[in-house]
């Protein structure tokens, strides 16, 4: 097929630079701010660049939250654990709408996609309610149970559309071979279904991990449970806010989750093209 | 399920007619679950709803949270703000999505590392996210309001989310970078999932770029676009943390969409029975909104099904 020519690639690596610009802006703001010192923030006129900009923050921030090392981890921790609650309920179910044809199969599945509709902040009242019946209050648990529950109906539907796209034939030799249904399930389908759970539990963790927020400001009052997304807020003081620590310490908690992700987002493009995406 | 042998076919369907209780067995934990997280809140929520809870206990009251509600003057300009916002930033997501995975779909040097580079805003707590967006719209020491005005387009500064109009839109936009990296993505590999026999079979019948993106791209992801901006349209009617965040609702009610305002009654005004009512609201208009949505697309796709 036909190349681009040198003025279209110099138009389309323009674009691209617009567009990086567009999502990156508020991290590189982040940084900047981060080396500035506290009194030189507050400058103005906007400086660009100056003298006395340092990693001075970058060491502070440790003394000033001394559990932030605690709330980075709780933020990974709960995703993690989240992922997991939630892969636990979607695996089944998404095996069982790909595969079986039964009664009911489309209203429920309408069911499940239908919670998609619910945000926490609807149900907030109820659902405090329900944890603080079930004693889970103030635990990691009445952060993840939550979390897990509102990820499952997506994870289902991106399940389901890559099981459908495994050949039917290898389940029914096993079946003949005399294998029962869970082995089945364990021993044929899954590691056939591998990148597709990849791309699940990629998808999962990253909602579990970009939206610990509003969970853990209700349900945990407990410090040592709180995830970074909550606990960073330690920075904002009732007199001031420290904004080079904040930021600088929003800068340290997430990238060990960026680290973790650079070694999955090839996973993810490739299992989503393989057909995790339709409709 | 296409299975070519006969005998198969008629074993693997006695097998599925057997099965049926196996299939709901493989649902059950799942709906269990929904059901006890999900559920039973919303019969809860909407028990609520005819109640005066709050603080001080709970009484029936009928259906009087609704007639107060029906009769509140702010509420509805409140609903059409929250359409506003989810219409605007939904387009927004969808075309900038669209740009995005054109241009990262297109065979360049560095194209693997872009990739990875588009990806941060979804991945990062959104909070962190809305931190860093604090500091750009800030009027005296943000980057924005700095670079506007050593352009001479701004000849002071400018506090984005003091006003209300440059507030909303703020808000919209930093909406707007959570979402489209998602999009982004769901769409290039959608992309890539197109054939290339197809673009190559309408090259060489001498079809321009344009038209191929037309007749060929579009029609192919068409499916993934659509589901998208429904799912796209859901999470941005109740997105709560970036206005939070950002302007708490304000200033002077400019960012309170639905979803803020049930937040503020039943939370930070105590009256769970009045909230109630309130994110019922939301819950009911989502699920009309929706059913309109899937209705609507069943209508399309029939009228454009080929042959």
């Amino acid at each position: 097929m036909e190349r681009f020519t040198f003025v279209q690639k110099i138009f389309l690596y323009l674009g691209i630079a617009v567009f990086l610009t567009f999502m990156l802006l508020p991290f590189f703001e982040m940084f900047m701010a981060s080396l500035r010192p506290l009194q030189h923030l507050f400058r103005s006129p906007y400086q660009f660049w100056s003298d006395d900009m340092s990693f001075q923050a970058y060491s502070d921030i440790w003394e000033t939250v001394p559990l932030l090392g605690r709330y980075i981890f709780n933020s990974v921790f709960l995703a993690s654990v989240t992922t997991f609650l939630c892969m636990m309920f979607v695996i089944p179910a998404a095996y069982s709408f790909a595969r079986f044809k039964f009664k009911g199969k489309t209203i429920s599945l309408g069911l499940f996609l239908g919670v998609n509709m619910f945000a926490g902040a609807v149900l907030l009242i109820p659902l405090y309610k329900l944890l603080r019946s079930m004693g889970l209050l103030n635990t990691y648990a009445a952060m993840f149970v939550p979390g897990a529950a509102f990820l499952v109906p997506t994870g289902i539907w991106l399940l389901k559309a890559y099981l459908e796209k495994i050949p039917i034939e290898l389940e029914e030799s096993a079946w003949i071979d005399g294998a029962s249904r869970m082995y089945i399930l364990r021993r044929v389908v899954l590691p056939l279904a591998v990148p597709g759970l990849i791309v699940v539990g990629v998808a999962s963790f990253i909602g579990a991990y970009a939206q610990q927020f509003l969970f853990a400001i209700t349900f945990n009052q407990k410090r040592e449970y709180m995830p970074l997304p909550a606990g960073i807020f330690e920075f904002v003081g009732y007199q001031s806010v420290i904004w080079n620590q904040l930021m600088a310490a929003s800068i340290v908690g997430i990238i060990p989750v960026l680290i973790i992700f650079l070694f999955l987002q090839k996973y993810l493009v490739k299992g989503l093209t393989k057909g995790a995406v339709k409709g | 399920m296409s299975s070519k042998n006969l005998a198969y076919n008629s074993l693997w369907q006695r097998l599925v007619r057997s099965h049926a209780f196996y299939a709901w067995l493989l649902i059950a934990p799942a709906a269990l679950f929904l059901f006890t997280i999900v559920g039973w809140p919303l019969i809860e929520t909407v028990r609520l709803s005819f109640t005066n809870a709050g603080l001080g206990g709970e009484e029936y009251i009928g259906f009087y949270n609704y007639e107060k509600l029906f009769s509140n003057r702010k509420y509805p300009g409140i609903v059409g703000r929250t359409f506003y916002w989810m219409f605007l930033s939904v387009s927004l997501k969808m075309i900038l999505g669209l740009i995005g995975a054109l241009l990262l779909n297109v065979k360049l040097r560095g194209r693997a590392a872009f990739r990875v580079l588009v990806m941060p805003p979804w991945i990062v707590p959104m909070a962190i996210g809305c931190i860093g967006w604090l500091w750009v719209y800030n009027g005296h020491f943000g980057i924005l309001a700095g670079v506007l005005m050593h352009l001479g387009i701004l000849d002071g500064p400018f506090e984005f989310l003091a006003y209300r109009n440059s507030a909303f839109y703020s808000a919209v936009i930093t909406d707007v970078w959570v979402g489209t990296p998602m999009v982004t993505v769901f769409f290039l590999a959608a992309m890539q999932g197109v054939s290339q026999d197809l673009y190559e079979a309408a090259y060489v019948d001498g079809a321009s770029r344009w038209y191929r993106f037309r007749r060929i791209t579009i029609p192919q992801i068409m499916p993934v676009i659509l589901t998208m901006a429904l799912l796209s349209a859901i999470w941005t009617f109740n997105s709560f943390e970036i206005i939070w965040i950002l302007t708490e609702g304000g200033p002077r009610g400019a960012t309170t969409t639905m979803i803020i305002d049930t937040y503020k009654m039943a939370i930070a005004n105590y009256k769970f029975g009045y909230g109630a009512t309130r994110a019922l609201m939301v819950v009911m208009l989502l699920a009309i909104f929706s059913l309109l949505y899937l209705v609507l697309l069943n209508k399309v796709n029939e009228r454009f099904k080929v042959k």
